[in-house]
Protein backbone atom coordinates (compact mmCIF):
# COMPACT_ATOMS: atom_id res chain seq x y z
CA UNK A 1 0.00 0.00 0.00
CA UNK A 2 2.46 2.14 1.12
CA UNK A 3 4.48 1.71 -1.97
CA UNK A 4 1.76 2.03 -4.43
CA UNK A 5 1.25 5.83 -2.98
CA UNK A 6 5.34 6.07 -3.55
CA UNK A 7 4.10 5.48 -6.74
CA UNK A 8 1.52 7.10 -7.44
CA UNK A 9 3.04 10.34 -5.66
CA UNK A 10 6.14 10.06 -7.88
CA UNK A 11 3.89 9.59 -11.14
CA UNK A 12 2.46 12.83 -10.12
CA UNK A 13 5.53 14.77 -9.46
CA UNK A 14 6.79 13.38 -12.63
CA UNK A 15 3.70 14.50 -14.25
CA UNK A 16 3.61 17.90 -13.14
CA UNK A 17 7.84 17.95 -14.29
CA UNK A 18 6.63 17.04 -17.87
CA UNK A 19 4.01 19.69 -18.22
CA UNK A 20 6.03 22.31 -16.49
CA UNK A 21 8.86 21.15 -19.07
CA UNK A 22 6.36 21.13 -22.45
CA UNK A 23 5.24 24.74 -21.39
CA UNK A 24 8.72 26.21 -20.99
CA UNK A 25 9.47 24.97 -24.49
CA UNK A 26 6.16 26.43 -25.59
CA UNK A 27 7.37 29.67 -23.95
CA UNK A 28 10.55 29.52 -25.60
CA UNK A 29 9.47 28.60 -29.10
CA UNK A 30 7.02 31.86 -29.22
CA UNK A 31 8.80 34.13 -27.50
CA UNK A 32 8.64 37.46 -29.41
CA UNK A 33 11.88 38.32 -31.31
CA UNK A 34 12.71 40.77 -32.47
CA UNK A 35 11.02 43.79 -34.88
CA UNK A 36 13.02 44.25 -38.30
CA UNK A 37 15.61 47.28 -39.09
CA UNK A 38 15.30 48.49 -35.49
CA UNK A 39 17.91 50.62 -35.18
CA UNK A 40 18.96 54.03 -33.49
CA UNK A 41 20.02 55.46 -37.26
CA UNK A 42 16.82 56.46 -38.23
CA UNK A 43 15.33 59.64 -38.73
CA UNK A 44 11.73 59.92 -37.20
CA UNK A 45 10.46 60.73 -40.92
CA UNK A 46 12.05 57.01 -41.41
CA UNK A 47 10.34 55.85 -38.80
CA UNK A 48 6.78 57.23 -40.28
CA UNK A 49 7.12 56.18 -42.71
CA UNK A 50 8.24 52.19 -41.89
CA UNK A 51 5.47 52.20 -39.57
CA UNK A 52 2.97 53.51 -42.70
CA UNK A 53 4.13 50.22 -44.34
CA UNK A 54 2.70 48.01 -41.17
CA UNK A 55 6.69 47.51 -39.96
CA UNK A 56 6.79 49.08 -36.59
CA UNK A 57 10.51 49.24 -35.56
CA UNK A 58 9.90 49.96 -32.58
CA UNK A 59 7.02 46.39 -31.97
CA UNK A 60 8.26 43.30 -31.43
CA UNK A 61 7.52 40.78 -34.17
CA UNK A 62 5.47 37.86 -32.79
CA UNK A 63 5.85 34.45 -34.81
CA UNK A 64 2.15 33.86 -34.92
CA UNK A 65 1.72 31.42 -32.84
CA UNK A 66 0.22 32.32 -29.10
CA UNK A 67 2.77 32.41 -25.92
CA UNK A 68 1.72 29.92 -23.00
CA UNK A 69 0.27 33.38 -20.94
CA UNK A 70 -2.05 34.21 -24.11
CA UNK A 71 -3.74 31.03 -24.33
CA UNK A 72 -3.80 31.11 -20.20
CA UNK A 73 -5.86 34.24 -20.59
CA UNK A 74 -8.28 32.94 -23.03
CA UNK A 75 -9.01 30.32 -21.21
CA UNK A 76 -9.69 32.15 -18.21
CA UNK A 77 -11.84 34.56 -19.94
CA UNK A 78 -13.96 31.70 -21.16
CA UNK A 79 -14.39 29.99 -18.43
CA UNK A 80 -15.30 33.14 -16.74
CA UNK A 81 -18.03 33.71 -19.14
CA UNK A 82 -19.27 30.19 -20.40
CA UNK A 83 -23.05 31.34 -21.04
CA UNK A 84 -23.04 34.36 -23.13
CA UNK A 85 -25.16 34.80 -26.42
CA UNK A 86 -24.28 37.59 -28.79
CA UNK A 87 -25.64 36.32 -32.12
CA UNK A 88 -25.15 32.88 -33.95
CA UNK A 89 -21.23 33.43 -34.00
CA UNK A 90 -20.09 34.45 -30.72
CA UNK A 91 -21.55 32.28 -27.96
CA UNK A 92 -20.07 30.95 -24.23
CA UNK A 93 -17.78 28.03 -24.71
CA UNK A 94 -20.80 26.15 -22.35
CA UNK A 95 -23.10 26.95 -24.88
CA UNK A 96 -21.54 25.27 -27.34
CA UNK A 97 -20.28 22.19 -25.25
CA UNK A 98 -24.15 21.97 -24.70
CA UNK A 99 -24.98 21.84 -27.97
CA UNK A 100 -22.30 18.89 -29.04
CA UNK A 101 -23.05 17.16 -25.49
CA UNK A 102 -27.16 17.40 -25.87
CA UNK A 103 -26.16 15.80 -29.99
CA UNK A 104 -24.27 13.41 -28.68
CA UNK A 105 -26.78 12.11 -26.09
CA UNK A 106 -29.40 12.11 -28.68
CA UNK A 107 -27.23 10.28 -31.33
CA UNK A 108 -26.06 8.03 -28.24
CA UNK A 109 -29.48 7.33 -26.97
CA UNK A 110 -31.28 6.21 -29.69
CA UNK A 111 -27.82 4.02 -30.61
CA UNK A 112 -28.80 2.34 -27.32
CA UNK A 113 -32.68 1.81 -28.37
CA UNK A 114 -31.52 -0.02 -31.50
CA UNK A 115 -28.72 -1.68 -30.71
CA UNK A 116 -29.02 -3.39 -27.29
CA UNK A 117 -32.21 -4.99 -28.58
CA UNK A 118 -30.83 -6.11 -31.76
CA UNK A 119 -28.04 -7.13 -30.09
CA UNK A 120 -30.09 -9.72 -27.52
CA UNK A 121 -31.61 -11.04 -30.32
CA UNK A 122 -28.46 -11.75 -32.58
CA UNK A 123 -26.57 -13.05 -29.20
CA UNK A 124 -29.84 -15.53 -28.75
CA UNK A 125 -30.82 -16.58 -31.75
CA UNK A 126 -27.50 -17.88 -34.66
CA UNK A 127 -30.16 -17.83 -37.33
CA UNK A 128 -30.11 -13.46 -36.95
CA UNK A 129 -26.52 -14.05 -36.35
CA UNK A 130 -25.69 -15.53 -39.47
CA UNK A 131 -28.23 -13.64 -41.28
CA UNK A 132 -27.60 -10.34 -40.34
CA UNK A 133 -23.25 -10.68 -40.24
CA UNK A 134 -22.84 -9.59 -43.68
CA UNK A 135 -24.77 -6.17 -43.32
CA UNK A 136 -23.00 -5.43 -40.16
CA UNK A 137 -19.62 -7.03 -41.40
CA UNK A 138 -20.29 -4.23 -44.80
CA UNK A 139 -21.82 -1.50 -42.73
CA UNK A 140 -19.21 -1.69 -39.85
CA UNK A 141 -16.12 0.11 -41.34
CA UNK A 142 -18.07 2.55 -42.88
CA UNK A 143 -16.97 6.18 -42.04
CA UNK A 144 -19.80 7.72 -40.13
CA UNK A 145 -18.98 11.13 -42.10
CA UNK A 146 -19.51 9.43 -45.23
CA UNK A 147 -23.06 9.18 -44.29
CA UNK A 148 -23.12 12.84 -43.97
CA UNK A 149 -23.76 13.63 -47.48
CA UNK A 150 -27.38 10.87 -47.78
CA UNK A 151 -28.12 12.03 -44.43
CA UNK A 152 -28.42 15.40 -45.79
CA UNK A 153 -30.26 14.91 -48.89
CA UNK A 154 -32.97 12.88 -47.18
CA UNK A 155 -33.24 14.29 -43.81
CA UNK A 156 -32.31 17.96 -44.83
CA UNK A 157 -31.90 19.19 -41.55
CA UNK A 158 -28.43 19.77 -41.15
CA UNK A 159 -28.67 19.61 -37.15
CA UNK A 160 -30.31 16.06 -37.19
CA UNK A 161 -27.90 14.76 -39.84
CA UNK A 162 -25.45 15.32 -36.95
CA UNK A 163 -27.13 13.41 -34.93
CA UNK A 164 -27.46 10.64 -37.75
CA UNK A 165 -24.31 10.40 -37.93
CA UNK A 166 -23.57 10.02 -33.80
CA UNK A 167 -25.80 6.77 -34.14
CA UNK A 168 -24.34 5.47 -36.85
CA UNK A 169 -20.77 5.32 -35.47
CA UNK A 170 -22.02 4.57 -32.33
CA UNK A 171 -24.08 1.62 -33.04
CA UNK A 172 -21.66 -0.94 -34.30
CA UNK A 173 -19.49 -1.17 -31.05
CA UNK A 174 -22.16 -1.43 -29.39
CA UNK A 175 -24.41 -3.91 -31.40
CA UNK A 176 -21.05 -5.84 -31.93
CA UNK A 177 -20.63 -6.36 -27.89
CA UNK A 178 -24.10 -6.92 -26.78
CA UNK A 179 -24.66 -9.80 -29.32
CA UNK A 180 -20.97 -10.85 -28.45
CA UNK A 181 -21.92 -10.51 -24.37
CA UNK A 182 -25.01 -12.32 -24.87
CA UNK A 183 -23.97 -15.20 -26.78
CA UNK A 184 -21.67 -16.07 -24.15
CA UNK A 185 -23.41 -15.92 -21.10
CA UNK A 186 -22.43 -18.86 -19.40
CA UNK A 187 -24.49 -22.33 -20.09
CA UNK A 188 -25.00 -23.15 -16.52
CA UNK A 189 -26.61 -20.11 -14.97
CA UNK A 190 -29.00 -20.68 -18.59
CA UNK A 191 -29.46 -24.03 -16.93
CA UNK A 192 -30.79 -22.57 -14.14
CA UNK A 193 -33.10 -20.65 -15.30
CA UNK A 194 -34.45 -23.56 -17.30
CA UNK A 195 -34.68 -25.54 -14.41
CA UNK A 196 -36.37 -22.80 -12.48
CA UNK A 197 -38.59 -22.58 -15.22
CA UNK A 198 -38.05 -18.28 -15.30
CA UNK A 199 -39.92 -16.53 -18.16
CA UNK A 200 -38.38 -15.39 -20.47
CA UNK A 201 -38.54 -11.53 -19.88
CA UNK A 202 -37.40 -12.34 -16.53
CA UNK A 203 -34.14 -14.40 -17.84
CA UNK A 204 -33.61 -11.62 -20.18
CA UNK A 205 -33.29 -8.61 -17.00
CA UNK A 206 -32.26 -10.84 -14.36
CA UNK A 207 -29.56 -13.35 -15.71
CA UNK A 208 -28.83 -12.19 -19.13
CA UNK A 209 -28.83 -8.77 -18.87
CA UNK A 210 -26.51 -8.72 -16.00
CA UNK A 211 -23.98 -11.35 -17.39
CA UNK A 212 -23.66 -9.61 -20.34
CA UNK A 213 -23.73 -5.96 -18.58
CA UNK A 214 -19.67 -5.98 -18.26
CA UNK A 215 -18.89 -6.33 -22.11
CA UNK A 216 -22.49 -4.77 -23.15
CA UNK A 217 -20.65 -1.29 -21.18
CA UNK A 218 -17.43 -1.89 -22.79
CA UNK A 219 -19.10 -1.60 -26.11
CA UNK A 220 -20.94 1.34 -24.70
CA UNK A 221 -17.73 2.67 -23.96
CA UNK A 222 -15.88 2.63 -27.29
CA UNK A 223 -19.31 3.89 -28.99
CA UNK A 224 -19.23 7.29 -26.89
CA UNK A 225 -15.10 7.77 -27.44
CA UNK A 226 -16.19 7.47 -31.14
CA UNK A 227 -19.01 9.93 -30.52
CA UNK A 228 -17.06 12.40 -29.25
CA UNK A 229 -14.50 11.94 -31.77
CA UNK A 230 -16.84 12.22 -34.37
CA UNK A 231 -18.89 14.97 -33.32
CA UNK A 232 -16.16 17.41 -33.76
CA UNK A 233 -16.08 16.57 -37.38
CA UNK A 234 -19.61 16.52 -37.49
CA UNK A 235 -19.90 19.96 -36.59
CA UNK A 236 -17.62 21.36 -38.81
CA UNK A 237 -19.32 20.09 -41.70
CA UNK A 238 -22.83 20.64 -40.37
CA UNK A 239 -21.71 24.23 -38.77
CA UNK A 240 -24.04 26.69 -36.81
CA UNK A 241 -23.26 25.26 -33.32
CA UNK A 242 -21.23 22.97 -31.04
CA UNK A 243 -18.01 22.61 -30.12
CA UNK A 244 -16.43 21.62 -33.76
CA UNK A 245 -18.64 24.64 -35.38
CA UNK A 246 -16.70 26.78 -32.62
CA UNK A 247 -12.95 25.46 -33.91
CA UNK A 248 -13.70 26.28 -37.42
CA UNK A 249 -14.83 29.25 -36.74
CA UNK A 250 -12.35 30.66 -34.65
CA UNK A 251 -9.77 29.11 -37.24
CA UNK A 252 -11.77 31.10 -39.96
CA UNK A 253 -10.99 33.72 -37.47
CA UNK A 254 -7.19 33.26 -37.71
CA UNK A 255 -7.72 32.93 -33.82
CA UNK A 256 -5.40 30.41 -32.76
CA UNK A 257 -5.66 31.05 -29.14
CA UNK A 258 -9.56 29.95 -28.94
CA UNK A 259 -8.45 26.73 -31.29
CA UNK A 260 -6.26 25.88 -28.83
CA UNK A 261 -8.32 26.48 -25.58
CA UNK A 262 -11.30 24.14 -27.63
CA UNK A 263 -8.80 21.53 -28.14
CA UNK A 264 -8.62 21.25 -24.87
CA UNK A 265 -11.93 21.14 -23.99
CA UNK A 266 -12.48 18.53 -26.29
CA UNK A 267 -9.65 16.37 -25.11
CA UNK A 268 -10.92 17.26 -21.14
CA UNK A 269 -14.60 16.56 -22.03
CA UNK A 270 -13.50 13.00 -23.54
CA UNK A 271 -11.53 12.39 -21.16
CA UNK A 272 -14.59 13.04 -18.02
CA UNK A 273 -17.17 11.10 -20.69
CA UNK A 274 -14.57 7.99 -20.17
CA UNK A 275 -14.50 8.03 -16.69
CA UNK A 276 -17.87 8.16 -16.32
CA UNK A 277 -18.39 5.08 -18.46
CA UNK A 278 -15.50 3.57 -16.84
CA UNK A 279 -17.44 4.39 -13.28
CA UNK A 280 -20.14 2.60 -15.31
CA UNK A 281 -18.34 -0.21 -16.35
CA UNK A 282 -17.00 -1.40 -12.90
CA UNK A 283 -20.18 -0.86 -11.22
CA UNK A 284 -21.87 -3.82 -13.58
CA UNK A 285 -18.85 -5.84 -13.11
CA UNK A 286 -19.01 -9.21 -10.75
CA UNK A 287 -16.59 -11.41 -9.89
CA UNK A 288 -17.09 -14.86 -10.69
CA UNK B 1 -48.58 -49.00 -7.17
CA UNK B 2 -45.95 -47.95 -9.67
CA UNK B 3 -42.53 -46.09 -8.66
CA UNK B 4 -42.48 -42.50 -8.26
CA UNK B 5 -39.94 -42.28 -10.92
CA UNK B 6 -39.39 -44.82 -14.06
CA UNK B 7 -36.79 -44.29 -16.29
CA UNK B 8 -37.28 -46.76 -19.38
CA UNK B 9 -34.72 -48.04 -21.97
CA UNK B 10 -32.73 -44.65 -22.05
CA UNK B 11 -30.34 -44.41 -24.99
CA UNK B 12 -28.40 -41.42 -25.52
CA UNK B 13 -26.43 -41.80 -29.29
CA UNK B 14 -24.15 -38.83 -30.71
CA UNK B 15 -22.43 -41.34 -33.19
CA UNK B 16 -24.42 -43.24 -35.14
CA UNK B 17 -24.92 -47.14 -33.69
CA UNK B 18 -22.14 -46.13 -31.13
CA UNK B 19 -24.47 -44.91 -28.28
CA UNK B 20 -23.31 -43.89 -25.25
CA UNK B 21 -25.28 -45.80 -22.97
CA UNK B 22 -28.51 -48.06 -23.98
CA UNK B 23 -31.15 -49.73 -22.30
CA UNK B 24 -30.79 -47.83 -18.97
CA UNK B 25 -33.79 -48.35 -17.09
CA UNK B 26 -34.45 -48.11 -13.47
CA UNK B 27 -37.08 -46.86 -10.83
CA UNK B 28 -37.06 -44.56 -7.48
CA UNK B 29 -39.67 -44.76 -4.65
CA UNK B 30 -40.67 -42.11 -3.11
CA UNK B 31 -38.28 -40.58 -0.51
CA UNK B 32 -34.80 -42.64 -1.65
CA UNK B 33 -31.87 -41.40 -2.28
CA UNK B 34 -30.52 -43.06 -5.38
CA UNK B 35 -26.47 -42.61 -6.04
CA UNK B 36 -25.60 -43.38 -9.22
CA UNK B 37 -21.36 -44.33 -9.80
CA UNK B 38 -19.44 -44.78 -13.22
CA UNK B 39 -16.12 -43.38 -14.43
CA UNK B 40 -15.62 -40.51 -16.49
CA UNK B 41 -17.49 -40.63 -20.01
CA UNK B 42 -20.02 -43.13 -19.08
CA UNK B 43 -22.43 -40.67 -19.32
CA UNK B 44 -23.89 -40.17 -16.07
CA UNK B 45 -24.33 -36.56 -16.02
CA UNK B 46 -25.88 -37.09 -19.47
CA UNK B 47 -28.90 -39.29 -17.55
CA UNK B 48 -29.04 -36.86 -15.17
CA UNK B 49 -29.55 -34.08 -17.07
CA UNK B 50 -32.44 -36.25 -19.18
CA UNK B 51 -34.00 -36.60 -15.38
CA UNK B 52 -33.55 -32.68 -15.13
CA UNK B 53 -35.35 -32.21 -18.85
CA UNK B 54 -32.33 -30.23 -20.03
CA UNK B 55 -31.05 -32.89 -22.70
CA UNK B 56 -33.26 -35.20 -24.77
CA UNK B 57 -32.72 -39.04 -25.40
CA UNK B 58 -31.82 -40.29 -27.97
CA UNK B 59 -34.29 -43.29 -26.96
CA UNK B 60 -36.31 -44.55 -24.46
CA UNK B 61 -38.94 -42.56 -21.62
CA UNK B 62 -38.59 -41.01 -18.19
CA UNK B 63 -41.90 -41.15 -16.27
CA UNK B 64 -42.00 -39.31 -12.93
CA UNK B 65 -45.73 -39.72 -10.95
CA UNK B 66 -46.90 -41.69 -14.17
CA UNK B 67 -46.14 -38.12 -16.17
CA UNK B 68 -43.67 -38.43 -18.79
CA UNK B 69 -40.50 -35.71 -18.33
CA UNK B 70 -40.65 -33.41 -21.20
CA UNK B 71 -38.44 -30.31 -20.09
CA UNK B 72 -37.45 -28.64 -17.27
CA UNK B 73 -39.43 -28.53 -14.22
CA UNK B 74 -39.64 -26.64 -11.17
CA UNK B 75 -41.02 -30.33 -10.05
CA UNK B 76 -37.11 -31.45 -10.31
CA UNK B 77 -34.36 -28.88 -8.28
CA UNK B 78 -31.04 -29.70 -9.96
CA UNK B 79 -27.54 -28.36 -7.91
CA UNK B 80 -24.91 -28.33 -10.36
CA UNK B 81 -21.94 -29.66 -10.27
CA UNK B 82 -19.67 -25.98 -10.00
CA UNK B 83 -22.82 -24.32 -7.79
CA UNK B 84 -24.22 -22.16 -10.89
CA UNK B 85 -24.62 -19.14 -8.93
CA UNK B 86 -25.41 -15.85 -10.19
CA UNK B 87 -22.22 -13.66 -9.36
CA UNK B 88 -24.38 -10.43 -9.25
CA UNK B 89 -27.13 -11.71 -6.68
CA UNK B 90 -25.83 -11.99 -2.85
CA UNK B 91 -26.50 -15.10 -1.75
CA UNK B 92 -29.70 -14.49 -0.77
CA UNK B 93 -31.07 -12.97 -4.16
CA UNK B 94 -30.13 -16.30 -5.02
CA UNK B 95 -31.95 -18.21 -3.43
CA UNK B 96 -35.40 -15.14 -3.82
CA UNK B 97 -34.66 -15.59 -7.39
CA UNK B 98 -35.54 -19.66 -7.44
CA UNK B 99 -38.14 -18.88 -4.50
CA UNK B 100 -39.71 -16.09 -6.77
CA UNK B 101 -39.60 -18.72 -9.52
CA UNK B 102 -41.53 -21.39 -8.03
CA UNK B 103 -44.15 -18.88 -6.01
CA UNK B 104 -44.52 -15.86 -8.00
CA UNK B 105 -47.38 -14.56 -6.10
CA UNK B 106 -46.03 -14.31 -2.86
CA UNK B 107 -44.76 -10.98 -1.25
CA UNK B 108 -41.80 -10.27 -0.23
CA UNK B 109 -41.96 -11.07 3.58
CA UNK B 110 -43.14 -14.51 2.54
CA UNK B 111 -40.48 -14.51 -0.22
CA UNK B 112 -37.57 -13.48 2.80
CA UNK B 113 -39.20 -15.93 5.36
CA UNK B 114 -38.79 -19.00 2.64
CA UNK B 115 -34.73 -17.54 1.88
CA UNK B 116 -33.75 -16.74 5.74
CA UNK B 117 -35.32 -20.30 6.86
CA UNK B 118 -33.00 -22.22 3.64
CA UNK B 119 -29.86 -20.00 4.54
CA UNK B 120 -29.77 -21.04 8.16
CA UNK B 121 -30.71 -24.38 7.40
CA UNK B 122 -27.03 -24.50 5.28
CA UNK B 123 -26.01 -22.48 7.93
CA UNK B 124 -24.95 -19.40 6.04
CA UNK B 125 -27.12 -16.97 8.08
CA UNK B 126 -24.19 -14.19 8.22
CA UNK B 127 -23.23 -14.41 5.18
CA UNK B 128 -26.88 -13.52 3.74
CA UNK B 129 -25.71 -10.52 1.53
CA UNK B 130 -22.52 -11.36 0.91
CA UNK B 131 -21.46 -11.89 -2.42
CA UNK B 132 -20.56 -15.52 -4.09
CA UNK B 133 -17.09 -14.44 -4.83
CA UNK B 134 -16.69 -13.57 -0.68
CA UNK B 135 -17.46 -17.14 -0.02
CA UNK B 136 -15.24 -20.48 -0.14
CA UNK B 137 -16.15 -22.78 -2.30
CA UNK B 138 -17.72 -24.98 0.38
CA UNK B 139 -20.14 -22.33 1.05
CA UNK B 140 -20.73 -22.01 -2.54
CA UNK B 141 -21.98 -25.29 -3.11
CA UNK B 142 -23.84 -24.94 0.50
CA UNK B 143 -25.73 -22.15 -1.62
CA UNK B 144 -26.29 -24.13 -4.54
CA UNK B 145 -27.95 -26.86 -1.90
CA UNK B 146 -30.06 -24.44 -0.42
CA UNK B 147 -31.62 -22.98 -3.63
CA UNK B 148 -32.20 -26.50 -4.70
CA UNK B 149 -34.20 -27.27 -1.66
CA UNK B 150 -35.78 -24.07 -1.28
CA UNK B 151 -38.57 -24.31 -4.01
CA UNK B 152 -39.22 -27.47 -2.38
CA UNK B 153 -38.95 -30.02 -5.63
CA UNK B 154 -40.53 -33.52 -5.34
CA UNK B 155 -37.08 -34.93 -6.65
CA UNK B 156 -33.78 -33.17 -5.77
CA UNK B 157 -30.95 -33.60 -8.67
CA UNK B 158 -27.58 -33.61 -7.49
CA UNK B 159 -24.63 -33.35 -10.12
CA UNK B 160 -21.62 -34.46 -8.35
CA UNK B 161 -21.52 -31.54 -5.83
CA UNK B 162 -19.00 -32.42 -3.69
CA UNK B 163 -16.49 -32.92 -6.47
CA UNK B 164 -14.60 -29.85 -6.26
CA UNK B 165 -14.20 -29.63 -2.69
CA UNK B 166 -11.38 -30.65 -0.49
CA UNK B 167 -12.36 -33.93 2.16
CA UNK B 168 -13.14 -31.96 5.25
CA UNK B 169 -15.40 -29.81 3.99
CA UNK B 170 -17.07 -32.30 1.80
CA UNK B 171 -17.58 -34.68 4.94
CA UNK B 172 -18.96 -31.33 6.38
CA UNK B 173 -21.69 -30.83 3.92
CA UNK B 174 -22.42 -34.83 3.29
CA UNK B 175 -23.26 -34.92 6.93
CA UNK B 176 -25.62 -31.85 6.74
CA UNK B 177 -27.17 -32.79 3.38
CA UNK B 178 -27.89 -36.22 5.22
CA UNK B 179 -29.27 -34.66 7.75
CA UNK B 180 -32.11 -32.40 5.89
CA UNK B 181 -32.63 -35.72 3.20
CA UNK B 182 -34.06 -37.34 6.12
CA UNK B 183 -35.80 -34.61 7.97
CA UNK B 184 -37.36 -33.50 4.62
CA UNK B 185 -38.36 -37.18 3.26
CA UNK B 186 -36.54 -35.48 0.16
CA UNK B 187 -36.26 -38.20 -3.05
CA UNK B 188 -32.72 -37.76 -4.71
CA UNK B 189 -30.73 -38.92 -7.45
CA UNK B 190 -27.15 -38.25 -7.10
CA UNK B 191 -24.01 -38.89 -9.73
CA UNK B 192 -21.01 -39.08 -7.12
CA UNK B 193 -17.28 -40.55 -8.00
CA UNK B 194 -16.77 -41.03 -4.08
CA UNK B 195 -17.56 -44.62 -3.24
CA UNK B 196 -17.64 -43.57 0.57
CA UNK B 197 -19.61 -41.15 -0.15
CA UNK B 198 -22.40 -43.16 -2.12
CA UNK B 199 -22.22 -45.62 1.32
CA UNK B 200 -22.88 -42.73 3.21
CA UNK B 201 -25.94 -41.21 1.63
CA UNK B 202 -27.35 -43.89 -0.61
CA UNK B 203 -30.40 -45.92 -0.02
CA UNK B 204 -29.54 -47.93 -3.40
CA UNK B 205 -26.94 -47.64 -5.92
CA UNK B 206 -26.61 -47.98 -9.41
CA UNK B 207 -23.15 -48.93 -10.73
CA UNK B 208 -22.81 -47.76 -14.33
CA UNK B 209 -20.42 -49.11 -17.22
CA UNK B 210 -18.84 -47.46 -19.91
CA UNK B 211 -18.77 -48.49 -23.45
CA UNK B 212 -16.70 -49.98 -25.42
CA UNK B 213 -15.28 -52.00 -27.84
CA UNK B 214 -15.26 -55.87 -27.45
CA UNK B 215 -14.33 -58.53 -29.65
CA UNK B 216 -18.21 -59.24 -29.82
CA UNK B 217 -18.11 -55.50 -31.24
CA UNK B 218 -18.93 -52.02 -29.44
CA UNK B 219 -20.75 -52.48 -26.19
CA UNK B 220 -22.85 -49.22 -25.22
CA UNK B 221 -22.76 -48.22 -21.48
CA UNK B 222 -25.34 -49.24 -19.19
CA UNK B 223 -26.42 -49.98 -15.67
CA UNK B 224 -24.48 -52.83 -14.70
CA UNK B 225 -25.46 -53.64 -11.21
CA UNK B 226 -27.89 -51.90 -8.47
CA UNK B 227 -26.62 -52.82 -4.83
CA UNK B 228 -28.73 -51.87 -2.34
CA UNK B 229 -27.04 -50.70 0.90
CA UNK B 230 -27.10 -53.18 3.73
CA UNK B 231 -26.05 -50.50 6.57
CA UNK B 232 -28.74 -49.34 8.64
CA UNK B 233 -30.27 -46.29 7.40
CA UNK B 234 -29.49 -44.11 10.78
CA UNK B 235 -25.62 -44.33 9.93
CA UNK B 236 -23.02 -41.35 10.65
CA UNK B 237 -19.93 -40.62 8.43
CA UNK B 238 -17.90 -41.17 11.66
CA UNK B 239 -19.10 -44.74 12.99
CA UNK B 240 -19.56 -45.88 9.22
CA UNK B 241 -16.08 -48.16 9.06
CA UNK B 242 -16.83 -49.51 12.31
CA UNK B 243 -19.96 -51.42 10.61
CA UNK B 244 -20.07 -55.11 9.84
CA UNK B 245 -21.21 -54.51 6.70
CA UNK B 246 -19.28 -51.80 5.80
CA UNK B 247 -15.92 -53.43 4.15
CA UNK B 248 -17.79 -55.82 2.33
CA UNK B 249 -20.21 -54.13 0.49
CA UNK B 250 -17.20 -51.48 -0.27
CA UNK B 251 -15.03 -53.75 -2.03
CA UNK B 252 -18.18 -55.26 -3.82
CA UNK B 253 -18.20 -51.22 -5.14
CA UNK B 254 -14.67 -50.89 -5.65
CA UNK B 255 -13.92 -54.30 -7.22
CA UNK B 256 -16.93 -53.03 -10.11
CA UNK B 257 -14.79 -50.05 -10.78
CA UNK B 258 -11.57 -51.72 -10.95
CA UNK B 259 -12.46 -54.89 -12.66
CA UNK B 260 -15.96 -54.77 -14.28
CA UNK B 261 -16.95 -51.01 -14.83
CA UNK B 262 -15.02 -50.67 -18.21
CA UNK B 263 -14.15 -54.32 -19.21
CA UNK B 264 -17.69 -56.07 -19.20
Amino acid sequence: MGLMRGLALRAAVLSVLLFAVFVGAWQVATAPVAGVASGPGLSPEQIEYARMMGKDPGAQKSGGFPTPGQVAATIVGHLSDPFYDKGPNDKGIGIQLGHSLGRVALGFSLACLVAIPLGFLIGMSPLMRRSLDPFIQVLKPISPLAWMPLALYTIKDSSASGIFVIFICSVWPMLVNTAFGVASVKREWLNVALTLEVSSMRKAFLVILPAAAPTILTGMRISMGIAWLVIVAAEMLVGGTGIGYFVWNEWNNLSLTNVIFAVLVIGVVGMLLDLAFGWLQRAVTYVD
Amino acid sequence: MSAFLRVERLAKTYQPHKPVFQDVSFAIQRGEFVCIIGHSGCGKTTVLNILAGLDVATEGYVFMENREVAGPSLDRGVVFQGHALMPWFTVGQNIAFAVRSRWPDWDRARVHAQVEHFVALVGLGAAIDRKPSELSGGMKQRVGIARAFAIQPRLLLLDEPFGALDALTRGTIQDELMGIVRETTQTVFMITHDVDEAILLADRILLMSNGNETRAGYRPGRIAEVVDNPLPRERTRATLHHLEAYYPFRNQIVDFLVSRAKAV
